[in-house]
Formats: structure tokens, C-alpha cells, sequence
């Protein structure tokens, strides 16, 4: 028992130091690794507490996959930088968010503390942890037997993920959406401008019995192809 | 000398949510946003799982198996949309993407 407390206090203390770490640091690479510290931290627990399948999924697919792909983004997008956090365009936005973080803090804390020894709950009949033998035998009897549906949906989950993972890194041809390189308004304000442009332009011609072949092409035209 | 109840676990977990809220709300880095996202789903797991060991149950360990999966595809599309934004402005703040306001 006490090295089990020991160990949650160890375990807790890196899990909090990381999570502050992601919150607190400047730079994305630190919070990211700040975020892998808080991930190992969270699945030591995990073995504290007996699920030693879920701990090594926990390093495996958040430290070994999600952390790396959010390294991979960083380094890829070059944003491995200090960002400025020093302005904050909404009026007391930090001061809400931090009362806002408080107030999940307390709510929690009250309706656990409130209960006494035992938090919530019932002893549950229907699939009980302990029974002799590894837990990951347990674990996929359940998975295959009562969720075994919300395990298909899963699976139709991941394929959809990477489906569209796959349609949003194709490169489009499309027109850029981009204020800054429209000053002067989104697209469809361009390409109205230039419609009328166009208008005026066949207004003026019809107008004029001089026939100037070849204007000089309108500027805004070409803005939207 | 405490003895080590499942409460301890769940107090640890409600602080690291906390955290990953505030740190959600108070960043403007769209990564770091996935972070504190990321920190509030561990949370979650934990809980789970200290009511799965609590409660003698094995319901609990398999949600975190559900929360993991589900983890694992909203960042890989969250990801994606990133890049996607990021090809078109060269800026990982969310004030910048501000062209569908009202």
C-alpha cells in the first residue's frame, strides 16, 4: 500500500507538472513533450491500478502516435517558435477562462468530497475485473461479446478518419479564401466587382463606335481564377 | 498514513481536466489547443479507470478503450484540417481565421 502511494504521488506530481507545462510554456516542441511526460504519467497510474493493457495502449498510441504526429505537424509547418500570447483580443477572456477552470475545479472536487469513502457507483456483476487470468483475455471477451458492435463502429470510425485525412492533404485547385491577399474583400466580393466591371466594360464598348480591340485587361479579373 | 482511495485518483483527474479547460480557453495556438484537449480526454480515462478498479468492473477500462480510438481519429482529422489551414496562411492562431465571423 505504501509503495502504491508513493508511487501515485510520484506518478500525480509529473502528471501535473506536464499538464501545467502544456498550458504555461511558450514554445509548441515543449508542450508537446510536456504533454508526453503527462501521458506516462497518466498510464504509471494505470498500472498502479491494475489495467496493465490500457497502460501500454497508453504509451503506445498517445506517446508512440499522437504526440509524434503532433511533433510531425510542428516541425512540418515550421511553428516551432515562441508564439505571442501577450495580446488577447477579447476582453476578459483569460480572467473567464481561468474562473470557468475553477468552476469545473470546484464542481468536481465538491461532488466527490461530498460523497464520503466511496465516490458513486455500484458494484458492477455483469463483468467483473478480477477474475484469474491476464486482463487483456477479459477485456476483449467483453469487447467482442457486449460492445461488440460499438467495436465495429470503431473500426467504420478509423476508416472514415483516414479517408478524410487522405481528402483534406490532397492539394486544390481552388481559389484561395484569404483576406490578406484580398484587401479589398472576400471572393465573392472580387468576383461580384468584376462582374459588374464586366458589365460596365460591355456598357462602354456597346457606347463607343471606336472599336478598341484590346483593352487593357481588368485587374480584378484576374484575381479569381 | 493516507490510505490510497480511488478518490485520490479522481481528484487528480478533475485537477489535470481543469488544467487542459483553462489551457484550452486561454491559448491561441490551434496545436496547443489539441493539447489541452488531448490533457482533458487523459483525465477522462483515468477516471474511468479508477471507477473500473473502484467499482470491480470491467466497463470502465473498455470506454477508455472507446475514448482512445476516438482520440486517435480526432486527431488525425484535427491534424489534417490544420495543415489544410496552414497551406493557405502562414499563422497557427486562431484569431487569423476569423473569415466565416458573423
Amino acid at each position: 500500500m505504501r509503495v502504491e502511494m508513493f508511487t501515485f504521488l510520484l506518478a500525480g506530481a509529473i502528471c501535473l507538472g506536464g499538464a501545467l507545462g502544456v498550458v504555461l510554456l511558450k514554445n509548441p516542441v515543449h508542450n508537446a513533450l510536456s504533454l508526453v511526460a503527462t501521458l506516462f504519467g497518466v498510464a504509471v497510474l494505470f498500472v498502479n491500478q491494475g489495467a496493465y493493457f490500457l497502460a501500454a495502449i497508453q504509451v503506445i498510441v498517445y506517446a508512440g502516435a499522437i504526440v509524434i504526429l503532433f511533433l510531425f505537424v510542428i516541425m512540418l509547418l515550421g511553428v516551432d517558435r515562441e508564439t505571442d500570447e501577450g495580446r488577447e483580443p477579447l476582453v476578459a477572456q483569460r480572467p473567464l477562462a481561468v474562473a470557468t477552470g475553477l468552476a469545473i475545479l470546484g464542481l468536481s472536487l465538491v461532488a466527490l468530497l461530498s460523497a464520503g469513502q466511496r465516490a458513486t457507483g455500484d458494484k458492477a456483476d455483469l463483468a467483473p475485473l478480477n477474475q484469474p487470468g491476464p486482463d487483456i483475455n477479459h477485456l476483449a471477451e467483453v469487447l467482442f461479446t457486449r460492445y461488440v458492435y460499438a467495436f465495429e463502429i470503431t473500426a467504420v470510425l478509423l476508416t472514415v478518419a483516414v479517408v478524410g485525412a487522405v481528402v483534406l492533404s490532397k492539394r486544390t485547385n481552388e481559389p484561395l479564401i484569404d483576406l490578406d491577399e484580398f484587401p479589398e474583400g472576400t471572393v465573392v466580393d472580387v468576383r461580384r466587382r468584376a462582374d459588374d466591371a464586366k458589365a460596365q466594360d460591355e456598357v462602354d464598348a456597346d457606347a463607343e463606335v471606336v472599336a478598341v480591340p484590346d483593352t487593357e485587361g481588368d485587374p480584378q479579373e484576374g484575381g479569381d481564377d | 498514513m493516507f490510505t490510497l482511495t480511488e478518490t485520490w485518483y479522481l481528484v487528480l483527474a478533475a485537477l489535470i481536466f481543469s488544467i487542459g479547460a483553462v489551457g484550452l480557453l486561454v491559448r491561441r495556438n490551434v496545436l496547443v489547443m489539441f493539447m489541452c484537449v488531448e490533457l482533458m480526454l487523459n483525465a477522462v480515462n483515468l477516471t474511468f479507470v479508477s471507477f473500473s478498479t473502484a467499482l470491480d468492473d470491467l466497463g470502465g477500462q473498455t470506454a477508455v478503450f472507446f475514448v482512445l480510438v476516438v482520440a486517435a481519429a480526432e486527431v488525425v482529422v484535427g491534424l489534417g484540417i490544420i495543415v489544410a489551414i496552414m497551406r493557405r496562411r502562414q499563422s497557427a492562431d486562431v484569431d487569423d481565421i476569423s473569415l466565416m465571423r458573423g
